[in-house]
């Protein structure tokens, strides 16, 4: 499953205004692993996702990405950023460019791949999802669920070393979730290495290797899914699951 | 435009509209013609010789206000973007600059644009410093752009803040570093958001290029005066004032038309993003 390790938290502790957010998370992902989040809203997961972006400033612990800590000071955000994709919720696709343009911006701006090279990849990317008449539309031509295709592809185009999905297909209509999660799922058989926050419990009992159950800003369980799933060890994350079978979600 | 007709109703409710216009304008002209000091007023500012005459004359000289205004304008757009950029900077590594870019935008709009001019212009000649110019008309357009650039700045300013802060997020988590973010994802979606507050902003610049009159280079609104004088007939304000009218409308029009264009782009995308 994992034969090295791609990320590895340590500690990691956010506040905002005094209110603490994540209080001591310890997470290692090994390559090729996906990992899923769950937990309530407002239990870290966001906010963990952002802190290994380094959108968000830590306050104290260490980020460790393929053996480089990007907590350290003086390192160049940038530079670990491009190792590092994100994809949000909202989709913050770029409005006032094409799709292919916002997948190509990134490319050749930050990395400086010529703009032939940087289409190419881009092409490339958008036929192999299933995007590729879509090139010359801007965003808000496009249904949710292929803007959020997009944004996933627009990460990609800077083949990082590690894929972070903060909730994508939460802000989707029913019917669009299925086509967001087949590209997930496709990546994950390619071995890309995901930390995923989400909703979808059928989806990560299906996608993970390791589901870790966030609870007020630490890591209270993690395991396989099927015992995660089926036997949780802790009163919280089985009220959790309930509450998400009540809901109908599992 | 300014009356929406469409179908039976839409007819009826373009001849009311006409209908009333033209019982308001009967009714104004009525009321002027009758007036006690009609007779003098239309002596001295509606003479039709005078006005032929003017004719010939100020056209030519409005074209410096043309001229003033264009570079002005060029001038403007770039120092107000800068201005602006200087605001936006984060951190307090960056204060002095924010505070002397606020600083600059407060004292500029505070002042007003006559004394801007009339410091400038006889101030900095004044100071009889090599190599600074000393044409009125010069430190008249400084001081027009300083002014103007202290507006235009804060339309800017007003765009970038209307950008949501998960642009640059997604622009930043790309590994595009703030400067590439604020080029290539902030500031065009900034820009086009402000363009009718900027044309607005314009228009006012265009009216005031007839102040640096105030320091003597012979622009429309001096050379009407030098008309009145020489004809004791105070109708070349008239041809001036319509020159500026003919000047300022098609920007006011295209104003008014990119606004309502933007209200329908975005009822069609029904209030998303």
């Amino acid at each position: 499953m994992s034969d090295g390790q791609a990320l590895l938290i340590e500690g990691l502790r956010k506040s905002f205004d005094g209110l603490e957010v994540l209080k001591g998370i310890d997470l290692s992902v090994g390559e090729h692993e996906v990992v899923c989040l769950i937990g309530a809203s407002g239990s870290g997961k966001s906010t963990l996702l952002r802190c290994v972006n380094l959108l968000e400033p830590v306050d104290s612990g260490r980020i460790v990405v393929e053996g480089d800590e990007i907590t350290a000071p003086g390192v160049d955000v940038n530079r670990i950023r491009r190792r590092i994709g994100i994809v949000f919720q909202a989709y913050n696709l770029f409005p006032h460019m094409s799709v292919l343009k916002n997948i190509t911006l990134a490319p050749m701006k930050a990395l400086g791949t010529s703009r032939g090279e940087a289409e190419a990849d881009a092409l490339a990317l958008l036929g192999r999802f299933g995007l590729a008449d879509k090139r010359d539309e801007y965003p808000d031509r496009l249904s949710g669920g292929q803007q959020q295709r997009v944004a996933i592809l627009r990460a990609l185009a800077m083949r990082p070393q590690i894929l972070l999905l903060d909730e994508v297909t939460s802000a989707l209509d029913p019917e669009l979730v299925a086509e967001v999660l087949a590209v997930i799922r496709e990546l994950a058989d390619g071995g890309m290495t995901m930390v995923i926050a989400t909703h979808e419990m059928s989806f990560a009992r299906d996608i993970a290797d390791r589901v870790c159950f966030l609870d007020a800003g630490v890591i209270l369980e993690q395991g396989a899914p099927d015992e995660m799933f089926t036997a949780p060890r802790e009163e919280r994350t089985r009220q959790f699951l309930q509450r998400i079978i009540a809901a109908g979600r599992l | 435009m300014l009356v929406k007709a469409s179908g039976a109703s839409g007819r009826r409710s373009t001849l009311i509209a006409l209908a009333s216009t033209l019982v308001f304008a009967v009714a104004v002209v009525l009321i002027v013609s009758n007036s006690a000091g009609w007779p003098e007023v239309k002596r001295a500012f509606f003479n039709g010789e005078v006005f032929r005459e003017s004719l010939g004359v100020i056209p030519e000289a409005f074209l410096l206000n043309v001229r003033i205004f264009l570079i002005a304008e060029a001038l403007i757009l770039v120092v107000a973007l800068f201005i602006a950029i200087l605001r936006s900077l984060p951190g307090p590594v960056f204060f002095p600059l924010r505070a002397l870019a606020v600083a600059y935008a407060d004292v500029f709009r505070a002042v007003p644009t006559i004394l801007v001019i009339y410091l400038l212009g006889f101030g900095m000649p004044a100071l009889e410093i090599s190599g600074i110019p000393r044409e009125p008309l010069f430190w008249g357009v400084v001081a027009l752009v300083l002014v103007y650039s202290a507006y235009v700045s804060e339309v800017y300013r007003a765009g970038i803040e209307s950008v949501h802060p998960s642009q640059e997020a997604a622009a930043r988590s790309l590994g595009l570093s703030r400067g590439q973010a604020l080029r290539f994802v902030i500031l065009p979606q900034a820009i086009r958001r402000v363009v009718p507050p900027l044309l607005n902003d314009f228009i006012g610049l265009q009216k005031d290029t007839a102040l640096v009159a105030l320091l003597g280079p012979v622009e429309a609104f001096r050379q009407s005066q030098i008309e009145v004088a020489s004809n004791f007939n105070f109708t070349p304000y008239i041809v001036t004032a319509l020159l500026f009218v003919l000047l300022t409308i098609p920007l006011t029009r295209l104003t008014d038309w990119l606004v309502i264009r933007d209200r329908r782009r975005q009822l069609a995308l029904g209030g998303a993003r």
